[in-house]
């Protein structure tokens, strides 16, 4: 084990980390203003890599995808809202979970029904291709670090948008208070519509992004999805700060888990024994994290105001 | 005061940051009375409640059941140790017919929830135990009713059968008037009237006319402090009270 | 009420007599979508206890399910090769021994996920469940002892005394056996002392707290209950495959669970069974029709959570009324 190879490994798992928090920060946010658990937000996940995917196979332009997937997954995030999500908004969480599951076969199969069975694959644009020496000696691929570099932008933007700007102020306010928001006489339909189309559209951009390093296929939405739910039990739903703490927490234990738990397991039994062992225990790392803090801090890291 | 008291709350202090919601505050339930507790809106009565039966802990001070120290035991530990409460609004179990809630109550007494095959409805132990309280409150013919389609009065009858299927040794009751119309309240105050007999009432409540003619002692809450505890009279001319809260109505 | 119960007598029957019927017309492939249908009725039964009666949105059953799978698999492969397992157990194919190591295990793991995710509610429970099943799926995939990603294959079914569970017919009974008795405990456990307590825990938990009953120890009674059910239904269903693999432990088997007890109408007794026949009927239908199915099953099912709330009983029986 070199220290550029741990470098390296750290640096994925960062990569991870703010790939989780695009995927959870529209989560999140979604269940902090309207009080939804949406299941279907892996498939805004999976509409963005599919139509960057394919525009950027139509055009040749990686940057018109990226483009068209925003557009894409904010627009079918807004269709979702209107014509399925808002009549759930008044209702459990059980019937939540299940229209929206129902969502995620409409999505997958449909998606299935346009592009075929087969993954799509989406090339890296050549601005972002090559790499970057680390300190160690270690070569480490742009494009990661530009998936970071968004990540953290988009982590600002949020920032920004809710402390700073009328739209956040209103988010704020239909967090704390949604008839309050209503007397104010700000449409709050509207307003629904536009959180989801933006977590939809974030979703949309993590799915694009990721495509380009993994095949575009049915499906791949979900596991993503799964671990931006651990992501945000542990920073706490309805947490911007959460989902972000959570999502490094996530990326990072989640990555050196697989990378430093084999390794570490050979001082224990035979080499042969510790490369399955290790990496048996480190797929389920996150998920004892995940039970700890619970344990000690059962609404998450940083909790919403009930 | 050669009896002990049933409920004795001591130097409870209560804050929400800044905010001294319960500030030392000290009163006893002696056996058979009715302790009224009145105050204006905002003055820390249900801060008080949710202490005293556990839901919220409080930062100092201490509680007293039957002489035992129940400061940091659980609501359904002071449940069981004979604190009843009833509730302003939320019934036990809405889908529940009036018979099993009441038997549900029963079934909490008889401390045995753990039992997995006999039927309830075919236990002689709780139908009839229940149907004894629900005849006393007088919903003995509404006991088939779901719960959450009774009236409102006839919610309130529920809530003190529960309580009395609990054989609690001390009410505690929440705004039991709020929403009755006059006659219904008529009718609950001569009910509670008799119901001291059974265990001593902490009567939380803003129908001043009840208040009267119920009360045998009346503690005044204002700003998260007793201000004064004494006799219907008593309280009637004390001063401080008339300023503090009842000069509008005097 | 009346009603409810002439229409799960019914139901009793026709499943019994489809395959009957099936059996004298020589259509083996009835006889096992009936036997489909019972497993998968039998492990929504476990989750309607949750679910159903406590209110316990559970998005993890598929964990206990596929412990039951795996119970089954794992015994009778080292029953068939001889390799003993830990304190020298040497495996099993009867059913019996393979349910009884699947209920306790899938108790003990229950009692485990239970106690850290019944410390908290709403929504918070529905995504730890969701995880810590999911947690075990990738355990599942990456150990690669019992076939990791590839899954097990189970030689010969496990054995029932008195009976050849390799005919269709025959292991149909053994599951609808299994199915009636349990459905028999399950409407026990609802209208005694600890189902009141659980309904009462459901509607409202600070009430019944308030009265002297704990939620917590009831819920997590409920919870260990529910998941060693459902762990047998999970063993059946190996059987009945012949083949255990990480997918029984995938959320799309939690969230088929929760879809069958919605379509049959949650919190009632036969509400599984109506929801595991309509859905298997429909998939089989759907499926016969287009390769598609699974779109037309979501439009479905989101045409039922939006606009006929209380299921296939709900239509049939009307409102559920307790006593």
């Amino acid at each position: 084990m070199t220290f550029a190879l741990a470098l390296e490994q750290l640096l994925n798992g960062v990569q991870l980390g703010f790939m989780l928090f695009l995927m959870a920060a529209g989560l999140t946010l979604v269940f902090g203003v309207m009080g939804l658990i949406n299941l279907a937000h892996g498939s805004l996940y999976m509409v963005g890599a599919f139509a960057c995917a394919a525009v950027a196979a139509a055009t040749g332009s990686f940057w018109l995808g990226l483009a068209a997937s925003l557009a894409f997954a904010a627009g079918a995030g807004a269709l979702m809202e209107v014509t399925v999500i808002r009549r759930l908004y008044s209702r459990d969480h059980l019937e939540q979970v299940l229209a929206t599951y129902a969502l995620i076969l409409i999505f997958s199969e449909g998606t299935r029904w346009l592009f075929g069975s087969f993954p799509l694959y989406l090339d890296i644009p050549p601005l972002l291709q090559g790499a970057v020496s680390l300190p160690g000696g270690a070569q480490y691929p742009l494009y990661r670090l530009a998936i970071i570099a968004t990540g953290a932008a988009v982590a600002m933007g949020l920032y920004l948008l809710i402390s700073r700007t009328r739209l956040g102020m209103r988010i704020r306010a239909g967090e704390s208070d949604r008839e309050m928001i209503a007397a104010l006489g700000v449409d709050i339909r509207t307003l629904y519509t536009l959180v989801f189309a933006l977590g939809a559209a974030l979703a949309g951009l993590a799915g694009a992004m990721v495509g380009a390093i993994q095949s575009v296929q049915v499906g791949m939405g979900e596991p993503v999805l799964i671990l931006a739910f651990v992501v945000i039990i542990i920073g706490g739903i309805g947490s911007i700060k959460g989902a972000f703490v959570g999502a490094l927490t996530v990326g990072v234990v989640d990555t050196m888990g697989r990378f430093l738990l084999p390794q570490l397991l050979t001082f224990f039994v035979s080499p042969a024994d510790a490369k399955p062992m290790g990496a048996a225990i480190a797929s389920m790392l996150i998920y004892l994290v995940m039970a700890f803090i619970l344990a000690v801090k059962p609404r998450g890291l940083f909790p919403a105001q009930a | 005061m050669a009896e002990t008291a049933v409920l004795e709350i001591n130097g409870l202090e209560k804050s929400f940051g800044a905010l001294k919601a319960t500030d030392g505050v000290s009163l006893t339930l002696r056996p058979g009375e009715i302790h009224a507790l009145i105050g204006p809106n905002g003055a820390g009565k249900s801060t008080l409640i949710h202490q005293i039966c556990g839901t919220l802990r409080q930062d100092k001070g201490s509680i007293h059941l039957s002489g035992r120290d129940v400061s940091a035991l659980s609501v359904a530990e002071r449940a069981r140790l004979g604190l009843g409460r009833t509730f302003q609004i939320s019934s036990l179990a809405g889908e529940f017919s009036a018979l099993r809630n009441v038997m549900l109550a029963v079934q909490a007494r008889q401390g045995s929830s753990f039992r997995f095959f006999k039927p309830v409805m075919k236990d002689a132990s709780l139908v009839d135990a229940a149907m004894e309280r629900l005849g006393r409150v007088g919903l003995a013919d509404r006991a088939h009713v779901p719960a959450a389609e009774l009236s409102h009065g006839e919610k309130r009858q529920l809530e003190i059968a529960i309580a009395l299927a609990l054989d609690v040794r001390a009410f505690l009751l929440d705004e039991p008037m709020a929403g009755m119309g006059p006659e219904g309240s008529k009718t609950l105050t001569r009910f509670l009237d008799g119901l001291r007999q059974e265990a001593p009432i902490l009567l939380v409540e803003h129908d001043m006319d009840a208040v009267y003619a119920l009360a045998d002692r009346i503690s005044v809450l204002v700003y998260g402090r007793i201000i004064a505890t004494g006799t219907v009279d008593e309280i009637r001319n004390d001063p401080t009270v008339r300023t503090a809260y009842l000069g509008d109505h005097a | 009420m009346k009603r409810e119960v002439s229409i799960n007598a019914a139901m009793a029957l026709a499943l019994l007599a489809v395959p009957i019927i099936a059996l004298q017309m020589g259509q083996t492939f009835t006889i096992t979508l009936a036997t489909r249908i019972a497993i998968l009725a039998l492990a929504a039964t476990g989750l309607n206890l949750a679910l159903g009666l406590g209110g316990l949105v559970s998005f993890g059953h598929a964990a206990f399910f596929g412990i039951g799978g795996y119970a089954a698999g794992i015994l009778s492969a080292h029953a068939l090769s001889g390799e003993p397992m830990i304190f020298g157990f040497e495996g099993s194919q009867a059913m019996l021994t393979i349910w009884l190591v699947a209920a306790v295990i899938a108790g003990l793991v229950g009692l485990g996920i239970g106690a850290v995710s019944l410390r908290t509610s709403g929504v918070y429970f529905i995504m730890i469940t969701l995880a810590f099943a999911q947690m075990i799926f990738y355990f599942a995939i990456s150990w690669p002892a019992y076939g990791g990603e590839d899954g097990l294959s189970i030689a010969v079914r496990n054995k029932f005394p008195g009976l050849n569970t390799m005919r269709p017919m025959e292991f149909f009974l053994v599951a609808y056996g299994l199915l009636m008795l349990t459905l028999g405990l399950f409407g026990l456990i609802r209208s005694s002392r600890f189902g009141a307590a659980l309904q009462a825990v459901r509607q409202n938990d600070v009430r019944v707290a308030s009265i002297g009953i704990k939620p917590f120890p009831i819920r997590l009674t409920a919870f260990v209950l529910s998941a060693m059910i459902t762990a047998l239904a999970g063993a059946l269903y190996a059987d009945l495959n012949r083949f255990v693999s990480p997918s029984m432990f995938s959320w799309h088997m939690s969230g088929e669970l929760i879809v069958l007890i919605i379509l049959g109408g949650t919190g009632r007794l036969f509400g599984p069974l109506a929801g595991a026949a309509l859905y298997v009927i429909l998939e089989f239908v759907l499926g016969g029709i287009t390769e598609r199915w699974q779109f037309f099953l979501g439009l479905i099912l989101l045409a039922v959570v939006l606009f006929a709330r209380g299921g296939v009983m709900g239509l049939l029986a009307g409102k559920a009324r307790h006593g």
